[in-house]
């Protein structure tokens, strides 16, 4: 088959978080990964272009899928494969809906990514097949996406030992026995002590109830936190910039404003020279401030929490919502800004 | 901001840029603060509004 395949702009090899506004366009042949997953699929199957857009461009024109695979059906594309894109979230949702968009168009499609990656959910029922968690794990990857794309370029189902994941189409089957003999039957396993069999798994989400809304931001304590890994300047605790295993507090007691210099962020995930230049970007204290001056906040928290959410897992980042949580909730806090890069 | 909804943060503000959620560079330096404050103002309506589920707040509180 004559495939075309999707890459963000750092594999591409065009530049890092610096190049993340590059517009999409196709280049001839296998790029980066590219080049690997061409000579492990074997010669049944080429790469005939590479299909590029820097992720920044991406997450904010949707339509860039459309045009990609537009210009991959008029190279003769057959197929579209995208990533892997690990755990990076635009890179994900990106390779997502240009899977997606190529199974609209009625060619073969797959996207490789971690199964924590927000952008599964925009795969809208296209194959998608686990990769690791990080490049390091790159040829591993490519081994399991190479398969994968050579049992969909053949035709068939992705399952579960494929390492497919992410919601499945549903497809209608005959079964053996009818719904209400299903139903006693099913009744009377969970009595035999299993108490989680069903026909119907639950996706692994978590659904979030909103808290109540506060009466009067005016009568509040509101507290700023962040996952735009700002720090003190020179980063004392050390917090790292990608996969971040921990969070951090200071102090914004007797301070106006997030002065550069006095902090900064250690985010890896794009260029942080706007939020060292002015870390109120990232943190904002000094309009805060003067909201709380003028009585529209009651009174700011004393101090800050912060991580970097770069690659972060979702069991790490779960507990540090719920240490963030009791943390905000012993000091009577009433409500929080976070700030989201 | 797409992603925010999907991972379910019931009270969203949208800003600009990943790089410069609470700012934009390409302003002089009041116009930033006047478009940080709006941000802050827009947050503080939201965490007093009601919401069953992802939420977007991107205007202004009526004075």
């Amino acid at each position: 088959m004559r495939i075309v395949h999707y890459v963000n702009q750092f594999f591409a090899g065009i530049g890092g978080e610096d190049s993340a506004g590059t517009g999409p366009e196709l280049r001839d042949g296998a790029l980066g990964p590219g080049r690997r997953l061409a000579a492990v699929l074997g010669d049944a199957h080429e790469i005939i272009a590479t299909a590029i857009c820097g992720d920044d461009y991406a997450a904010g024109h949707p339509e860039f899928a459309a045009e990609l695979v537009e210009q991959a059906r008029e190279r003769g594309a057959e197929m579209v494969v995208a990533g892997p894109a690990f755990t990076s979230g635009r890179y994900g949702m990106a390779c997502a809906r240009i899977a997606a968009a190529a199974s609209e168009a009625g060619l073969p499609a797959l996207a490789a990514m971690h199964p924590d990656n927000p952008g599964l959910g925009e795969a809208a029922g296209t194959s998608v097949v686990e990769s690791g968690l990080t490049a390091r794990q790159m040829r591993d990857s490519l081994e399991r996406f190479a398969a994968a794309t050579l049992k969909i370029a053949a035709g068939e189902e992705l399952t579960a030992q494929d390492g497919r994941i992410g919601p499945v189409a549903r497809t209608n089957r005959r079964a053996e026995r009818n719904a209400a003999e299903r139903a006693v039957a099913l009744v009377l396993t969970r009595l035999g002590g299993d108490g989680e069999a069903t026909e119907i798994p639950l996706p692994d989400f978590d659904q979030v109830t909103p808290a109540a809304p506060i009466a009067d931001a005016a009568e509040a304590l509101i507290a700023l936190v962040t996952e735009g890994g700002f720090v003190p300047a020179g980063n004392p605790d050390r917090l790292e910039s990608a996969r971040a295993t921990k969070w951090v507090r200071h102090s914004l007691e007797g301070l106006d404003s997030a002065a550069a210099g006095s902090f900064e962020s250690v985010h890896g995930g794009f260029s942080t020279q706007w939020a060292n230049a002015d870390p109120n970007r990232i943190l904002p204290l000094d309009m805060a401030r003067v909201l709380e001056r003028e009585g529209a906040i009651g009174r700011l928290h004393g101090e800050y929490l912060g991580t970097t959410g770069n690659g972060t897992t979702v069991a790490d980042a779960r507990r540090f919502g719920m240490e963030w949580a009791a943390e905000l909730r012993q000091a009577n806090i009433q409500a929080v800004v976070l700030t989201a890069t | 901001m797409s992603i925010a909804k999907r991972v379910g943060a019931p009270r969203i503000v949208p800003t600009r840029g990943i790089p410069y959620p609470m700012g934009d560079p390409e302003l002089g330096p009041e116009q930033e603060r006047a478009w940080r404050r709006q941000l802050l103002e827009r947050a503080l309506l939201a965490v007093a509004t009601p919401v069953s589920e992802p939420t977007v707040f991107d205007g202004d509180p009526v004075q």
